[in-house]
């Protein structure tokens, strides 16, 4: 008898989850069959109807139907929710192609560019980054760099002055002085900073631009070892192929002096409109530590022996960047900085 | 520097290499060749050619049709030019030819002109006849050439040569960059002497030997004294009688040429050809304008006036060297010589100078004087003193040679004798240890001797030629064996010795951080100058008494607009923002990190404070709050936001009066921003609102601290309280936070502002603001009766800054 009712709900249960058309309608059937006041609920409450020796199977048998159906609901469930997912996620396509909602971040400074890329090389080389001042005094300027008052030097840099003593310093060897002054040896830093000079502006001068100087002070220095910092400086900045050549040249403050050029990071070395063909690109002045600097600054040449170098970051930022004029870097026009 | 080619083999006779061999060679044993210029570029196929006959053109009066004898061949050539006669002999471009200019004048173009044979109004013409111009040269540099038509050829050259090889075109010309130290190097002897060392080949001085074939004795002639032996050490001088002044000969012509000095005759050619062969300018008078026989060098009187040969009148003074006979000046020493004892053409007899100047006095004289002239550039290096004598006696032989005068026996010579070769030591061991080489001691002297410093195998010394004045000690002579050796075969090491750590100081990495956050924030990196016009200071209405006038200027600049040296960093910046704002571009955000110097006292006594400025600014998307939050996101950053204040008193008259505060950490003030006062935007012409922030870096890098303490995640939940009131306008959102900072104790972990408004619901002069507080217990779930007593605590506070609260 119940056993007939059972299977009746049962069929007509399935029936129902078969026919139903969302998950609303499948919990409706669920709380109609198996809720407090559910078919199969009712059955239950009718228990007390049934004999005592027939309850457990009566019971066990509801129980297979409960579990039966709810089985068919809990698949059917499943089913329904996926696919509803799957029709909002293909609601939801969207063009990637679309503009991206962009960060509005700031931008480097060529200059500060190729500065972070020289502090990196070197700082990695174990040199320590310094600074000087921008007003200087004469003598550590020109004096104490080898370069007396009558030396032609003096002249060649058109110095712009504030009086006799002090001045704008024309280059950042001056700093040199100060680091051997405070006798810590062995030295090995880079001084990077700004500069003057009494060049109007036009494309390829500024009164005012940046170098970085170099400075190693310690025993047993040699010229081979200048040599082999810079150009595995040169290789750290151009890439790894880059070829170096040193050309004996002349500074008051080095003996021997050279500038190094290195083989032309556009073309390689074949020749371009960078290199104007010849495959090199003057890239700074160095040499060793004159004696007589030395000995001004305090430090004994018989014992200390040193090389210097000073490279101007303008130079580089222009070749780096193709940058065809140099007074872009100071005109600070947003559609160029945002180029870097 | 310049020099030909052919004049270097005139010493160095085996130099064979091309052009780009000898620029490289050259370059790397340091004698840097900046350019060369092959004088025969795009001259092809051009032959001497002889004009046989001379027609008429039938259809054209302004041509002729001339038959030119090529040597091989009669051709025809149509012709406009009118200066030649049948018989002359002239440069003419066959067919195919080039030649690498128009006669015109006009810029030679790259590729030069190709010539064709054609017709000319229906008359075949089968090439070209040129005049000098069209060959690539001036008449400058060929006297003999007409003003305007074909260059004509002496009646005995040979009819069909090569017309550029006559012409001494095959030829190059180096321009050499010289370094100041090698003074000898301006001379084509030094620059020849290098490149014998360079190649490795033999050194042919000419060999100097006067033939005194005059009368008399140059002694009786003229007699010298040097007053003035700190200007002038030493001072030769020769007399040449019998002067015939006529055209150099073509080969002095052609050299000089070369070198870019225009032919005149043949005695100013010998003193110029002596100036480039020795590097030693001499100066020649004519002997009968000294009065009293007698040269006086001394220096001249301050307010002195003088008259040149180019006929202007020179100011003096007393630091100005002149070359004076018994009664008057007759030059300008080592600059230029007077109207009153100039040659002219019917000289009869010639003093010939040869002197030894000082070369920074000749250097600054000539600048004062207003005077820089090819002997003073030669002079103010400092010349070799053993020099003079040798050049004085070059140019009588080579009036010998040029049989334009007499040379009178003996020549007079003053000022201080002339100092000993230098001698020191060789040290080989050291320069290789300097170099980082192993070069042998008997390759170094053969280096060495190859550029004529000498070596004592007795004292192992190292004997210095006088011409090199730069070679001093070990190191100099280390560069010379260097150079010759090859930079390029020094070894390539790194320096093996003491291990540093390196790295930037505490102040750089406050900068870095700085520029990071600005960056983080949208803002891109400026350069502006560091010096500027003192119009600034009114362009950005500084009142009269501003500490910011007290402006260092340098006392030669480039114009007033680069005149003093900025002790405020707005203008660059407010600049950079007009040019942006003038060129259309929207939303521009800029910060600069550059220094401001501000003087201890004015005039300058010692070295200024050098602030570094954390200047940034912008227009467009933002206003002030914007630039707030930058700057609490540097402050943030380096751990110091937690005692920043802003004080609205901050007086800048360049900023809106209610739109700026200054920046105060822990009592400090150490910045300001602000938006920019509407007078200083028309001032730069910026037609929209501008916000500035400057942050003086040296407070930063006082308070930095990069160190963070992890302080937990809160566990307990927080309760958040909400007040509402109504505030009179003039208190500060400021003072309500410290108040409600101050009265809400430990507990208090956030407050924020969520509305604020004025307007018609709110009484006039109050405005509506909101705050939400945030209460916590690290350790604790809070309880609400502690809640309720900090909030009753900070209800109270907030009354007494009458403010109402609104339910």
């Amino acid at each position: 008898m119940i056993s007939e009712q059972l299977d009746k709900i049962r069929k007509e249960a399935l029936k129902q989850i078969r026919e139903s058309d969302g998950l609303d309608k499948l919990n409706e059937i669920r709380v109609n069959i198996l809720g407090k006041k559910g078919e199969l609920t009712s059955i239950l409450k009718s228990m007390k109807d049934v004999a005592p020796e027939d309850r457990p199977k009566v019971g066990q048998l509801v129980n297979e139907t409960r579990e039966a159906i709810e089985k068919v609901l809990e698949e059917t469930k499943n089913k329904m929710e996926a696919a509803a997912r799957d029709a909002k996620l293909r609601a939801e396509v969207i063009d990637v192609t679309l503009p991206a909602k962009k960060n509005k971040v700031g931008h480097h400074h060529p200059n500060t560019i190729a500065l972070e890329e020289v502090e990196r090389i070197f700082t990695g080389m174990g040199y320590e980054v310094v600074e000087g001042p921008e007003v200087e005094k004469d003598y550590y300027n020109f004096e104490a760099l080898n370069i007396p008052a009558d030396h032609p030097a003096k002249d060649e840099q058109d110095t712009f002055y504030i009086n006799g003593d002090l001045l704008l310093r024309t280059q950042t060897s001056s700093t040199q002085v100060h680091e051997m002054e405070k006798g810590r040896i062995p030295i090995k830093m880079i001084a990077p900073g700004r500069v003057f000079r009494a060049d109007e502006v036009d494309a390829t001068h500024s009164p005012s631009f940046h170098q970085v100087e170099g400075l190693v002070i310690d025993k047993n220095i040699t010229f081979a070892d200048l040599k082999g910092t810079l150009a595995e400086f040169a290789k750290q900045l151009f890439g790894p192929d880059t070829k170096t050549k040193f050309r004996p040249h002349h500074f008051p403050f080095t003996e021997p002096s050279a500038e190094m050029d290195v083989s032309c990071f556009k073309c390689g070395g074949k020749g371009c409109r960078f290199c104007k063909g010849e495959g090199w690109i003057e890239i700074l002045g160095c040499g060793m530590v004159h004696p007589h600097v030395l000995e001004m600054s305090g430090i004994d040449p018989n014992e200390y022996v040193g090389f210097a170098f000073g490279v101007g970051l303008e130079r580089i930022a222009l070749l780096k960047y193709e940058i065809d004029d140099m007074r872009l870097l100071y005109e600070n026009d947003i559609r160029f900085l945002n180029q870097f | 520097m310049n020099s030909s080619k052919s004049w270097i083999k005139a010493y160095v006779p085996d130099l064979s290499c091309t052009d780009q061999e000898f620029f490289d060679a050259m370059t790397l044993s340091g004698t840097k060749t900046e350019t060369y210029t092959p004088l025969d570029k795009n001259l092809e196929k051009i032959v001497v050619g002889q004009i046989k006959t001379i027609e008429q053109h039938p259809d054209a009066d302004k041509l002729v049709i001339c038959q030119v004898d090529i040597g091989t061949e009669t051709i025809q050539i149509v012709t406009g030019a009118k200066n030649m006669k049948e018989g002359d002999k002239v440069p003419v471009v066959l067919d195919g030819g080039r030649v690498a200019g128009g006669h015109d004048g006009s810029p030679n173009p790259a590729e030069g002109i190709k010539i064709k044979a054609g017709k000319l109004r229906g008359v075949p013409s089968a090439g070209m006849m040129c005049s000098i111009e069209e060959l690539g040269s001036t008449k400058d540099f060929y006297p003999e050439a007409p003003e305007d038509g074909l260059y004509i050829f002496p009646e005995n050259t040979e009819v069909g040569a090569d017309a550029v090889d006559v012409l001494g075109l095959h030829d190059t010309v180096y321009e050499f960059e010289v370094t100041s130290n090698r003074v000898d190097c301006y001379s084509i002897l030094g620059i020849a002497r290098e490149a014998a060392a360079t190649f490795k080949l033999p050194f042919n001085a000419p060999a100097i030997e006067v033939k005194e074939d005059g009368e008399g004795k140059t002694s009786d002639m003229i007699s010298v004294e040097i007053k003035d032996t700190d200007l002038c050490t030493n001072y030769c001088a020769r007399v040449v009688t019998d002067i015939k002044i006529a055209p150099s000969p073509e080969w002095m012509q052609r050299r000089l040429a070369s070198v870019g000095i225009r032919p005149i005759n043949n005695l100013v050619d010998i003193t110029n050809y002596v100036m480039m062969e020795l590097g030693q300018p001499m100066h020649a008078y004519d002997l009968n304008t000294i009065a009293g026989n007698k040269i006086v060098v001394k220096r001249a009187a301050d307010g002195d006036t003088f008259v040149t040969l180019d006929g202007q009148e020179r100011k003096l003074d007393k630091d100005v060297l002149m070359i004076c006979d018994a009664e008057k000046a007759v030059g300008i020493a080592g600059i230029m010589g007077g109207e009153n004892s100039m040659i002219t053409d019917d000289v009869k007899t010639v003093l010939f100078e040869a002197a030894t100047f000082n070369g920074p006095n000749i250097r600054k004289s000539a600048k004062r004087v207003g005077l820089r002239t090819d002997a003073s550039g030669f002079f103010e290096k400092g010349l070799d003193p053993a020099n003079a004598e040798v050049a004085i006696n070059r140019a009588c032989q080579l009036i010998n040679e040029l049989g334009c005068g007499k040379v009178v026996p003996g020549i007079v010579k003053e000022g201080l004798p002339i100092a000993p070769l230098k001698r020191f030591a060789l040290e080989a061991d050291k320069i290789n240890q300097l170099l980082g080489t192993d070069i042998s001691k008997e390759d170094m002297i053969a280096i060495l001797n190859k550029e004529e410093v000498g070596y004592d195998a007795a004292t192992d010394e190292v004997i210095i030629p006088s011409f090199r004045q730069d070679l001093n000690q070990m190191c100099d002579i280390a560069e010379e064996v260097a150079r010759f050796y090859g930079y390029d075969k020094i070894p390539t090491t790194l320096p093996k010795n003491s291990a540093t750590t390196g790295g930037i100081s505490f102040k750089m990495r406050v900068e870095k951080k700085a520029r990071e956050v600005a960056q983080f924030c949208g803002f891109s990196q400026g350069y502006t100058y560091s010096f500027e016009s003192p119009k600034v200071f009114d362009k950005l209405l500084l009142p009269e008494d501003a500490k910011e006038r007290q402006a260092i200027k340098i006392s030669n600049p480039l114009g007033e607009d680069f005149s003093i040296m900025r002790t405020i960093p707005l203008n660059g910046m407010l600049t950079s923002l007009a040019t942006n704002y003038n060129r259309r571009n929207k939303d521009v955000r800029l910060y600069e990190m550059g220094n401001i110097y501000v003087a201890k006292s004015l005039p300058l006594t010692e070295l200024p404070d050098e602030r570094m400025q954390f200047t940034l600014g912008f227009y467009g998307d933002g206003d002030f709050y914007s630039m707030k939050g930058v700057i609490e996101e540097l402050l943030d950053s380096v751990g110091m936001l937690d005692k920043v204040e802003y004080d609205p008193n901050a007086g800048k008259s360049f900023l809106h009066p209610g739109r700026q505060a200054n920046v105060v950490y822990d009592g400090e003030v150490i910045g300001y921003l602000g938006e920019v006062h509407p007078v200083v935007c028309d001032n730069y012409d910026i037609g929209t609102r501008v916000y500035i922030a400057v942050i003086d870096m040296p407070h930063v890098v006082e308070h930095a601290n990069f160190d963070t303490i992890y302080t937990g995640i809160a566990k307990f939940p927080a309760v958040t309280r909400d007040i509402s009131m109504v505030v009179p306008k003039e208190v500060l959102a400021g003072e309500i936070e410290k108040m409600i900072r101050q009265r809400g104790g430990k507990k208090l972990e956030d407050l924020s502002l969520f509305d604020i408004y004025e307007g018609s619901q709110i009484k006039e002069g109050f405005k509506s603001m909101a705050y939400s507080l945030v209460f916590r217990d690290k350790e604790k779930t809070l309880e609400d009766d502690e809640v309720n007593a900090a909030m009753k605590k900070i209800l109270n506070g907030l009354e007494s800054l009458n403010i109402e609260l609104r339910s």
